[in-house]
């Protein structure tokens, strides 16, 4: 089974802060007379268990009427009695079960259009019914030729078939006929020309043959041929439904609304869109800013890793300038709104991305490169027999359009129409299995040509968290006491604190003075843990690299606590494989030389660059595209963006940037860096057995295209062929599920 | 060959009442949720409710 958790602890202090909104009364819908109903996109699904607990939680309450959470799209929908305000409420109810929900954006819901898969569903049964019918009454024709069926009963086998086939045709060829009308009419051709022309003309050719009394008819053919093709369009529609669902399900996660401060010095909930420059806007900690701006009042710590690459909480007080996309830290603070649309630096790092985006558009697919000269190669087949026996035969014409329609139905393709889809589907499913969201259809194919690997530091090659590094040097007295004042707090070192020192009971009367660090009183004695200048420790030596608490006793500075951004435990093993499968990997980061060298080191990648600008990392990928080289960009923050687009594929943690993810081809979860190496294996053997069954088809036509030509081909003959090439390929395609030769498991 | 005129409906209006049947299915949603669907069997009191969303 698929299973993708969006959890909320895999995403750690970088996820996407609460929904806040009172706004959520806005998306109720309202149903019936007195009811409403909200669509939700729940986080942290993953059981049985899971589903049982909303339900049940929620139909318990007296104004619900109904609640169901569809565990494929990780939607819940929920109906009550009631106003639309109700709806906090039972948004309250979910997420007191440790559940994260998020409301659905109805223009969203209502793109999401399930109509086309459902009507091609509706044509693949139509189809499969006729195929299986006319099937079982073409057996008994054929084995009739052998034995002694009168030509009556054969006739009317005949018109029995064809009045199962010709409405069947006529109800689930529409997919193919409408794209042909579209492409002839566009004055091009595609490939579902020559699959609209071949069911058309072997339907009515059967028919004509079955008016005269003939001995072949072909309406086995056609039908069969149409069901093969509908399974191949479904499931290229479910492979690309899916990578649009989570793109979609991504950009659910933003925040949409922010805490405006009104004239009348009450406060309201505003859509970030609505943001006007001049109005107030409170942040509270672990909230992303919204919009650019200028703090107003309150101190704070800024994590501005997603923005610009620099691990280092900075310190932001009055005045101060903060950027949307931020993170703000441990204090509330209220903002006055600067810059919005198109000045901010968002909205410049956009205008980067689609510069970047250009190069993109030239890649064309397997599929579409072979399609492109397979149309015409099977026209002009068609077209030579007709013409040949016409001229050399004395068959007359009816004979000659046999055989052309034979070579029409021979040559079906199928490995294209169907094979190439199940590679996909099959591909994805096993990418989901290990945490690997597939956002674009032919993100698989570029992923096969990958030579080289660029990376980004902060959050990617690290987990983009602070971790605790000389708990060596500290006693244990002073370990049991940093523990207790750390559980006073939320701040991301304070938590990195508990992680090393373990939790404990936080003192009486401790507090968290914002911009500072906790104080609290232990055995009498009054501690505080906190910013150096804070603790009297403003002479002393830094502790290492990274950010530092001091510890303090009555004003008398004891211990630094130092911390650096801890690197993904897989990393150096990842790129050790990735450099031993020959690809050559590159570390490019916006943070300082001295950290990206240290961290180069450890992990092993040599070749790297610093204190590099969005649009330095663009330059840099364009200099390696113009050696020749096809770059794999792995990057997590705004400042990654550009490059993610300009890169031939990329890839982004579930903890990026908004803006990130939806430029990145795949995007993984998890705390690990071995889904990059999964994700290339794949790629690769996907596109292995894309071209295979290719080869596959190719093969097959060199060899029975001439029989067809020559007119060998009988309607049974047609039938056997096809099908088994179909199922040749459909098998091929499904040896990746088994995939253990990717050596990454 | 009288058989034939008994066998022969008799096998395509089995075959219509599959197609009915998947046509229904797909109608009713029952597609709209596979792996949810999966998992509810282990859900041990299935509510009576099978609307869909």
């Amino acid at each position: 089974m698929v299973e993708v958790a969006l959890n909320s602890q895999a995403h750690g202090p970088n996820r996407v802060g609460p929904v806040l909104s009172s706004d959520l009364a806005l998306r109720a819908i309202p149903v019936g007379v007195d009811e409403h109903a909200l669509n939700l996109l729940v986080e942290g699904v993953h059981c049985a268990n899971c589903i049982a607990r909303i339900e049940r939680t929620l139909r318990a309450r007296d104004d619900v009427t109904e609640a169901r959470v569809n565990f494929s799209t990780r939607r819940l929908y929920v109906r009550w009695h009631g106003v639309a305000d109700v709806a906090r409420g039972i948004v309250d109810s979910v997420e007191a079960l440790g559940y994260g929900a998020i409301p659905f954006d109805p223009d969203i819901l209502a793109s999401q259009g399930s109509a086309e898969s459902t009507a091609l569903l509706r044509a693949m049964g139509v189809a499969g019914f006729a195929a299986a019918n006319v099937m079982l009454l073409s057996i008994s024709v054929w084995a009739g030729l052998w034995s002694d069926m009168d030509a009556t009963t054969r006739d009317f086998l005949h018109w029995l078939s064809g009045l199962i086939a010709l409405p069947a045709i006529a109800y689930s060829g529409r997919p193919f006929f409408r794209s042909a009308l579209a492409a002839l009419r566009g004055g091009h051709t595609n490939m579902d020309v020559p699959i609209s022309l071949a069911v058309i003309l072997a339907a009515t050719v059967s028919l004509v043959e079955t008016i005269g009394g003939g001995v072949h008819a072909y309406f086995d053919a056609s039908v069969t041929l149409l069901f093969f093709l509908l399974v191949g369009r479904y499931l290229d529609l479910r492979a690309r439904a899916e990578a649009r669902r989570s793109a979609e399900r991504l950009l659910l996660l933003r925040a949409t609304s922010a805490l405006v401060e009104t004239g009348d010095g009450s406060l309201a909930y505003v859509a970030v869109d609505d943001l006007a420059p001049g109005m107030t806007v409170r942040v509270a900690p672990g909230e992303r800013f919204p919009v650019d701006g200028e703090i107003l009042r309150g101190t704070t710590d800024i994590d501005a890793s997603l923005v610009t690459g620099e691990s280092q909480p900075q310190g932001a007080g009055g005045g101060d300038t903060v950027f949307a996309g931020t993170m703000n830290l441990n204090a509330p603070v209220a903002i006055c709104v600067g810059r919005t649309g198109e000045d901010t630096l968002l909205a410049e790092i956009v205008r980067l991305i689609e510069d970047a985006e250009q190069g993109r558009a030239r890649f064309v697919r397997i599929a579409d490169r072979v399609a492109r000269w397979y149309a015409p190669a099977v026209h002009i087949l068609a077209a030579a027999t007709f013409a040949g026996w016409v001229v050399f035969s004395v068959a007359g014409w009816q004979v000659a359009l046999l055989h052309a329609v034979a070579v029409l139905i021979i040559t079906c393709p199928c490995a294209l129409g169907l094979a190439v889809p199940v590679v996909q589907v099959v591909a994805s499913g096993r990418l989901l299995k290990r945490g690997i969201l597939l956002r674009s259809g032919d993100a698989l194919e570029r992923l096969a040509g990958i030579d080289t690997i660029v990376f980004d530091k902060t959050g990617t090659l690290t987990a983009g968290r602070a971790v605790l590094t000389n708990g060596d040097e500290i006693s244990q007295t002073h370990r049991r006491v940093a523990a207790r004042l750390a559980a006073a707090s939320q701040h991301p070192l304070s938590r990195a604190v508990q992680a090393a020192f373990g939790t404990a009971q936080p003192p009486e009367d401790a507090r968290e003075i914002s911009g500072c660090g906790v104080t609290g009183t232990i055995d009498g004695v009054s501690w505080r843990m906190g910013r150096r200048d804070w603790c009297g420790a403003a002479q002393l030596p830094a502790k290492g690299t990274g950010s530092e608490l001091w510890l303090s006793r009555d004003g008398n500075p004891l211990a630094g606590i130092a911390f650096d951004d801890a690197v993904r435990p897989d990393a150096a093993r990842t790129v050790d494989a990735l450099l031993a499968r020959g690809y050559q990997v590159e570390l490019l980061s916006g943070d300082r030389t001295e950290v990206v060298n240290r961290v180069g080191e450890a992990i092993g990648i040599n070749q790297r660059r610093g204190g590099v600008s969005p649009t330095g990392k663009v330059a840099r990928l364009r200099e390696l595209e113009a050696a020749g080289r096809h770059v794999l960009m792995v990057g997590d923050g705004l400042n990654d963006a550009p490059a993610l687009a300009a890169a031939h594929a990329s890839m982004s943690p579930a903890s990026a940037a908004d803006v990130s993810q939806v430029q990145a081809d795949l995007v993984f979860q998890g705390d690990r860096l071995e889904p990059v190496a999964v994700a290339l294996a794949v790629g690769r053997q996907a596109n292995r057995l894309t071209k295979q069954n290719v080869a596959l088809a190719i093969i097959y036509n060199i060899i029975a295209v001439p029989f067809a030509m020559a007119g060998f081909v009988t309607p049974l003959v047609a039938a056997v062929a096809m099908s088994s090439s179909s199922l040749l390929v459909t098998a091929n395609a499904l040896r990746l599920k088994r995939g253990s030769s990717d050596g990454t498991t | 060959m009288n058989i034939l005129a008994i066998l022969i409906p008799v096998a395509l209006l089995l075959g219509a009442v599959g197609l009915a049947a998947f046509i229904w299915s797909i109608r009713t949603g029952q597609y709209d949720d596979l792996d949810g669907a999966a998992r509810r069997i282990l859900i041990d009191d299935d509510p009576v409710d099978r609307s869909s969303d």
